[in-house]
């Protein structure tokens, strides 16, 4: 186990100072909270995925708080993060390192009590909503990551949909870094009141440049969907290969909520990816989407997984990930369903892809039942290319490198069809191309 | 250019058991050949290693298309110097529409640069598709993902409309067709009939015959063509069965290549 947090001078200790001192204009108990996390980050352990070691990763280099100036206008960003845009951009953050340089929301979304915001400025001006949510899905002190996020987090999302609000267009985040030495930990809070509906869409980017030194992008994203409530969450991660990307995703579903998660994990860095739905309602529903494309020396965990508690609740779990070059993947599917559950129905899908001998891929569904009367389903597969079904496609006269494009992308539709932005689910394919090509 | 395909002395295994003994048979532009004979006396293995099928190895004969060899080439290449088979059991492929399917596979017959345009492809798709009475939702589902029997045997057909194809296989195009969708397909057939465009139906049935006359009809047994002649030759399998034929050839196992 990694433990330089217990070191002085260490690159954890001097970043955890400065966001101290820098916390000193937050209200005090959020002051109070992060003194507490840095305190518990000391002697808490990393978190020890399946088969993965996690803490060979260089973890601690998460870098220094670097405020960004603000941008007055969409025109003033960068080319590579323009592109990302959505046509109709009335709803847009910007997350540029450190800190928030851009938020829009139409007025229309504004008269009706819709809040989108940075977190931190959530927590001047919204204390009420933000408190008793903030890090309420997740404990600060479950492991060591948890810990440094909760003293180490800036800028961030803050999303409130009043009760009754639908949201017709996407709520859309772009979170990018373009210096590696800059702490990049966005906290994402997002609070769908009763019978409200809301999709939100990030793209998590990073564009160092050459030579750049390895970094840490690290992310705790909080749902909590209330009674009737709908929420859907769809992210992009496009980091480059000296990122680590470490990114939990916790949603707590109420009665008859439902979340859904679409993950495009696209980095080219290792990657400790956690998308977990707590079904605390009864009739709550979750639906969980991950595609990942590994290549180079990458290694990946992905975890999905679904906690019932409510009964007649529902989990759906789907990942699907294609295999490269030295790429590993650990693919984890937990299905978990508590005693008194019933009615519930849980099921879960892993499928891997393998375009190299060099490549490894592990598919892990794991059931954990406590309730007779419930039904739960798994399958898991880790394959290549089926043969014959290159055979088909080329016995109409397409090459084969075109019949394995076409079954490559064929496997990732399930996900990339469901990302709700069009400019979004244009840059998906575009990064697909990018990975998958040679 | 009428359609010249030859066939000479071809030999054929799987797994290192010789299932084609030595096939010779010329098919000509305009012409429609029917390959007749009972389960496992290697006519579908006749269409595979034609195509190209990486389970069957030739090992010997010689096959041309238009003077072309046929088995030097790609199965992909294959298919661009006009080879197309309707196959008995299409491989199903989630997530690749048939319309992105059937696009890809004209394109792959053009040059780059000079793709057919969409709207062009939709028109032409669309209008093969009512030929074939096949609900236009099916160009949206995913490549005979779902497809029932029948269904995938019109999308097999669908793609001959659509490739214009020099020589056609069918193989057991029949097998799980209702006799309305067998008239369909048969018709879809007869509408590519040309002076240009050779065709090869493999099945046991004489059925799907009596909706396409063939020209020739050939008995395959033991892995070789061993009686051949016209469409009353069809009529008379159709009436009496193969026992004659074996009869008349000495013949007691029909199969080839069984345990």
């Amino acid at each position: 186990m990694l433990n330089m947090s217990t070191q002085t001078n260490s690159p954890v200790n001097q970043s955890l100072a400065e966001a101290l001192s820098r916390s000193k204009q937050e209200p005090a108990w959020l002051t109070a909270f992060r003194t507490e996390a840095v305190e518990a980050a000391q002697t808490l352990e990393w978190p020890k995925p399946e088969k993965m070691n996690i803490a060979r990763w260089n973890l601690d280099l998460f870098g220094q708080y670097k405020a960004s100036d603000k941008v007055a206008e969409i025109a003033a960003l960068p080319e590579a993060i323009r592109e990302l845009v959505a046509e109709s951009s009335a709803n847009l953050l910007v997350q540029h390192n450190s800190g928030v340089v851009l938020t829009q929301l139409s007025e229309e979304l504004r008269s009706k009590g819709v809040i989108f915001t940075d977190l931190e400025t959530a927590v001047r001006e919204h204390e009420e909503l933000v408190k008793p949510h903030l890090f309420n899905t997740i404990n600060k002190n479950e492991n060591k990551l948890t810990a440094l996020h909760a003293a180490l987090w800036s800028g961030g999302v803050f999303v409130y949909v009043p009760k009754n609000v639908e949201v017709e267009l996407p709520l859309q985040a772009l979170l990018y870094s373009d210096d590696a030495e800059a702490t990049f930990a966005p906290h994402i809070l997002i609070v769908a009141d009763n019978h409200s509906r809301v999709t939100y869409v990030d793209h998590v980017i990073t564009n160092f440049g050459e030579g750049a030194a390895a970094s840490i992008h690290q992310s705790i994203v909080e749902v909590v969907v209330k009674p009737g409530a709908q929420v859907q969450f769809a992210t992009i991660h496009q980091l480059g290969e000296t990122v680590s990307d470490l990114t939990l995703r916790r949603a707590v579903i109420e009665n008859d909520g439902r979340i859904e998660w679409i993950v495009g994990d696209l980095q080219d860095g290792n990657i400790l990816s956690d998308t977990l739905s707590l079904l605390k309602g009864n009739g709550s529903t979750s639906d969980a989407k991950v595609i990942s494309i590994g290549s180079g020396s990458q290694k990946m965990s992905l975890t999905t997984q679904a906690v019932h508690f409510g009964k007649s609740s529902d989990s759906n779990m789907v990942t699907r990930a294609v295999m490269k070059e030295q790429g590993t993947a650990i693919i984890n599917g937990i299905t978990k369903i508590e005693k008194g559950a019933t009615k519930a129905n849980g099921v879960q899908t892993e499928k891997v892809l393998m375009l190299s001998p060099q490549a490894r891929g592990d598919a892990n569904p794991i059931l954990l039942i406590d309730e007779d009367d419930v039904t739960a389903g798994h399958a898991a597969s880790v394959g290549q290319v089926n043969p014959e079904q290159i055979y088909y496609l080329m016995s109409r006269g397409i090459s084969r490198q075109e019949a394995e494009r076409l079954i490559i992308h064929g496997f990732l539709t399930p996900v990339v069809s469901e990302i709700p932005i069009e400019a979004v689910r244009g840059r998906l394919h575009k990064l697909l191309e990018r990975k998958l090509g040679s | 250019m009428s359609t010249q395909f030859l066939i000479n002395n071809l030999k054929a295994t799987i797994e290192g058991k010789e299932i084609l003994k030595g096939i010779n048979l010329e098919i000509k532009g305009g012409e429609i050949h029917a390959i007749m004979g009972p389960n496992g006396t290697g006519k579908s293995t006749l269409a595979s290693a034609l195509m190209g099928h990486p389970k069957y190895e030739v090992t010997d004969g010689e096959v041309f298309i238009n003077g072309e060899d046929l088995l030097e080439m790609e199965v992909d290449e294959r298919a661009r110097a006009g080879l197309f088979l309707a196959m008995q059991y299409p491989s199903e492929i989630a997530g690749v529409t048939n319309s992105d399917f059937l696009r890809s596979a004209i394109n792959a017959r053009r040059e780059e640069g000079n793709e057919i345009s969409l709207i062009k492809f939709i028109r032409q798709m669309e209008s093969k598709m009512k030929e074939l009475d096949m609900n236009p939702e099916f160009a949206h589902r995913y490549l005979n993902e779902g497809f029932s029997g029948g269904e995938k045997k019109r999308n097999e057909i669908l793609q001959m409309l659509l490739l214009d194809p020099k020589l056609v296989i069918l193989d057991e195009i029949d097998s799980g067709l209702d006799i309305d969708a067998l008239k369909i397909v048969a018709a879809g057939v007869n509408s590519m009939r040309s002076e240009d465009r050779g065709f090869l139906i493999i099945t046991h049935y004489q059925r799907l015959l009596n909706y396409i006359t063939p020209d020739f009809v050939h008995v395959m047994m033991q892995g070789r063509i061993v009686k051949s002649g016209g469409p009353e030759l069809a009529e008379r399998l159709e009436n009496e069965g193969y026992d004659w034929v074996k009869e008349e050839l000495g013949i007691t196992d029909e199969t080839v290549g069984q345990a």
